[in-house]
Formats: structure tokens, sequence, C-alpha cells
């Protein structure tokens, strides 16, 4: 199905649909993702964002730095709301005999896994033809580090914070690909701005069916997680080497891994080098690092069972 | 093509696509990159990375930083395969 694979990153070199001059946090993780998922979007397109960093930080009104058509309304609805952009211009094409146009919503964890899941399930199952991003940053950051159904098992947070009678986040990550997958649509996929080919790779395949896709995208964030503001590609590929962060696609029910990772750093690795894990590392942690360890592995096993049936 | 009727919503309306540019946030930045164009390969690899962007490709195919806008993130920096980008300080 793949059409027009983008193999160097010259070829996207001049497509950039947001401006400088935004307000994102330096090195913002986030932005990153965003900039390549547009880069690789076809044309015209129209972005919907739900309430979020990547909303605030984007349009200090009067101020916009998208270069296409761009539509926010709440926190919980970006689904609802590219929903009905796409209803109405199927109408309007089939009437006026308009040009087709793509349509990108984002939503970051929060926006996604919480509070937005019933307008993103609805959506999805109606069958809408647009790409919904959740850019995951694994917590609430916009409003100052909230833990959400995406943060990992042990992270601390400002409500999952470390002390005596917790040690950071007390419950284990949402499975959110698997929700999405449950709704039967033509394309899902987990991607990381560190592995630019596989993503903007990801979006054209996305783009490429006439139905609901959805795209899980890692997005380092230097305040929440506490790390240098140049390590976040170095924290998005420590991810993907380590195993914490998958990269597979799921096309029409069947399971790829993209990113094959035969020997796998250990997840020290990933979790030294940001603070709101590293405490994982001490003796009297060890418990919660094995879990969030098992919680890897078996996901990483499953997944294989999973590719291997469809190979 | 038939003129469709359209009704203007309340709400908060920005007629200017990617006017952030009309706010310098190279003003945000305490460290700067600095390229060496003999190391420069061309291969655009902080440019994929740069998250404003504040990386501009020349005529020569190589880089320059358009300050401006450049937060001094430094994962460009990071990022070069061939070490030819220097952070130094503002
Ligand atoms: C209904 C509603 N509840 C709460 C908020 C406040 N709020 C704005 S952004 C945000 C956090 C968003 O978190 P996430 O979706 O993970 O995106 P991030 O900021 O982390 O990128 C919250 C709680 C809101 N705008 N609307
Ligand atoms: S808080 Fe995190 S996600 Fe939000 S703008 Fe800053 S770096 Fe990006
Ligand atoms: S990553 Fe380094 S070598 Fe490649 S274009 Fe940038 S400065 Fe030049
Ligand atoms: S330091 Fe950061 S903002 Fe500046 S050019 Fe490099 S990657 Fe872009
Ligand atoms: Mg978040």
């Amino acid at each position: 199905m793949l059409v027009g694979e983008i193999k160097t990153i010259k070829e996207l070199y001049g497509l950039d649909l947001i401006a400088p001059g935004h307000r994102a946090c330096a090195g913002c993780g986030a932005l990153i993702a965003v900039r390549q998922i547009l880069m690789a979007s076809k044309r015209p397109l129209i972005v919907v964002s739900a309430t979020s960093c990547l909303e605030v930080t984007s349009t200090p009104y009067p101020q916009t730095m998208w270069k296409t058509p761009w539509v926010h309304l709440l926190f919980e609805n970006a689904a609802t709301a590219a929903s009905g952009i796409e209803a109405a211009l199927k109408v309007l094409s089939r009437k006026y005999n308009r040009q087709e146009h793509y349509i990108i919503a984002f939503g970051g964890d929060g926006g996604t896994f919480d509070i937005g899941i019933q307008a993103l399930s609805g959506a999805l199952e109606r069958g809408h033809r647009f790409i919904y991003v959740c850019y995951d940053n694994e917590a609430y950051m916009n409003t100052g580090i909230q833990r959400s159904g995406a943060t990992p098992l042990g992270a601390a947070t400002t409500t999952s914070p470390v002390g005596t009678k917790i040690v950071g986040k007390t419950q284990q990550k949402k499975d959110l690909m698997e929700i999405v997958v449950a709704h039967r649509i033509p394309y899902a996929a987990t991607a990381s701005p560190s592995h630019w080919k596989d993503l903007v790779n990801k979006v054209r395949k996305a783009q490429s069916y006439d139905g609901p896709s959805f795209i899980h995208v890692i997005a380092p964030c230097t305040r929440g997680w506490y790390f240098d503001t140049s390590e976040t590609i170095k924290v998005a590929r420590l991810a993907v080497e380590t195993r914490y962060w998958p990269l597979y696609e799921v096309e029409n029910g069947r399971y790829r891994i993209t990113h094959p990772v035969p020997n796998p750093k250990p997840l020290e690795e990933f979790l030294k080098v940001q603070r709101r894990l590293s405490h994982l590392l001490l003796p009297e942690n060890a418990e919660i690092l094995e879990s969030l360890k098992a919680y890897v592995n078996e996901r990483w096993e499953r997944l294989q069972k999973l590719s291997a049936c469809f190979a | 093509m038939a003129s469709v009727k359209t009704t203007t919503l309340p709400g908060g309306i920005i007629n200017r696509p990617g006017s952030t540019i009309d706010y310098k946030t190279g003003t945000w930045r305490v460290k700067r990159p600095v390229v060496n164009l003999d190391k420069c390969i061309g291969c655009l690899i902080c440019w994929i990375y740069c998250p404003e962007p504040a990386i501009i490709k020349r005529d020569d195919g190589k880089i320059d930083f358009d300050y401006d806008y450049c937060k001094g993130c430094g994962i460009c920096s990071l990022e070069c395969p061939t070490k030819a980008i220097r952070i130094v300080e503002e």
C-alpha cells in the first residue's frame, strides 16, 4: 500500500508546515515529532489539536506557528472535531467537486489515554478518514507534570511523587495501542522522532488508507522527564534500543515489528538518563524495577509472537 | 464551482499562518551552536531533529543557523555524525 516511500532527509527539506518562534521549551520532543509528521503529510492538510503543550505553545494568540489550517476546540474532543471536519469536507467535495483534504488530529497522552478516549473511540468506530496522533510525553505536562494513564510504573510526577508512602506511579502504563487495534482500523503504528525514516513513512502509509489510522509517538519532555535539553533524541533512541518503546505497526490486523532490536540495551540505560525514573536504580527500589522490566519484556515477547503469526 | 454559504463562528481566529515568526525565540538562548563548515557534510541530520526549526540549508548544501529563533537546546550538536557543531556560551 505504500506510495512514495521517503528514503532520504533531503526529500523532506522545504516541506515544513510549522514556523519557528513557537513557545515550546528548548529541546521539546513533541515539537520534533510534530514537525516530522507534518513534513511527511500529504497536502492540503487540516490539523486539529487537543488542549496540551502543543496547543498552547503553537498558538500564542494572536500568533500561530501553523502554516496550514488548524483548529483547537477542547481538551477532550480533538477526535470529534476531526470527525466533523472530515464529514463536512466529504459532503463539500461531493456537492461542489472540491479537492480532497487530509486531516491529522494531535492529542497529548492525557488528552488521548484519559480524557479524550471516548471521542477517539467514537471517531475510530465511525470510520472517519484521518490520522489521530497521540504524542506521548507520559504525563500532563502543560499543567505541571501530573501522572496520566500513560505514565510508566515508578515514574515521579507531581501527583505520584517519590516519598515514603509511594515510589512514583504505582500502576503500569495503559496499553493504548491494543485499545486502538481492537477497533479494527486499517492502520495503527508506534513511532519515535529518533527513527525519523520509520516515522515519516508510517505517516505516508496511514494516509494511503481510506479510513482512520493511529500513530503513537514518543515525545521526550526535558521539563517533566528531567534531562538536558540536548538529549531529547538520545533519550528517544534509548527508549527504542532498550525495547521500552517498540516500533511496530498493525496493518489490517497484521502485526509487524518495523525496527527489530535483536540485542537490546539494558532498560537501566533508558532510566538512568532521566531524573523522573533514575531512582528505580536504587537497591531499595529493585522490586519496582523488576516489575517495569517484566512489563517491557512481556510486551516485546507478545509483539514478537504476533508478528511471527503474520510473517 | 457553486458558491458555499459560510457562517463565521465565534472564537479566536488567526489569519496569518506561521505568524510566530514575529517573536524571536533566539533571545531565550544562553548557549549558541557554531558550525565548522570544513567538517559539515551536509547530511541534514541536525535539521531533521531541530524542534524549531532554526537550521537552514546553504546553497552549497551545508548548514547555517537562524539565530533569530535558535533556542540553543544543543540537539543538533549532540546528533551531528561528524561533530561539526560546537556549543559555546553566548
Ligand atoms: C476539560 C479540561 N480539563 C483540564 C484542562 C487543563 N489542562 C490543559 S492542558 C492539560 C494537560 C494536557 O496533558 P497532555 O494531554 O498529556 O498534553 P501535554 O501538555 O502533556 O503535552 C490540562 C490538564 C482543560 N484545558 N480542560
Ligand atoms: S513541558 Fe515538555 S512537552 Fe511541554 S513544551 Fe516543554 S518540553 Fe515540550
Ligand atoms: S548534522 Fe553535522 S554534518 Fe550533517 S548537516 Fe548538520 S552540521 Fe553538517
Ligand atoms: S541548538 Fe537546538 S534550536 Fe538551535 S539549531 Fe540546534 S537543534 Fe535547533
Ligand atoms: Mg502529556
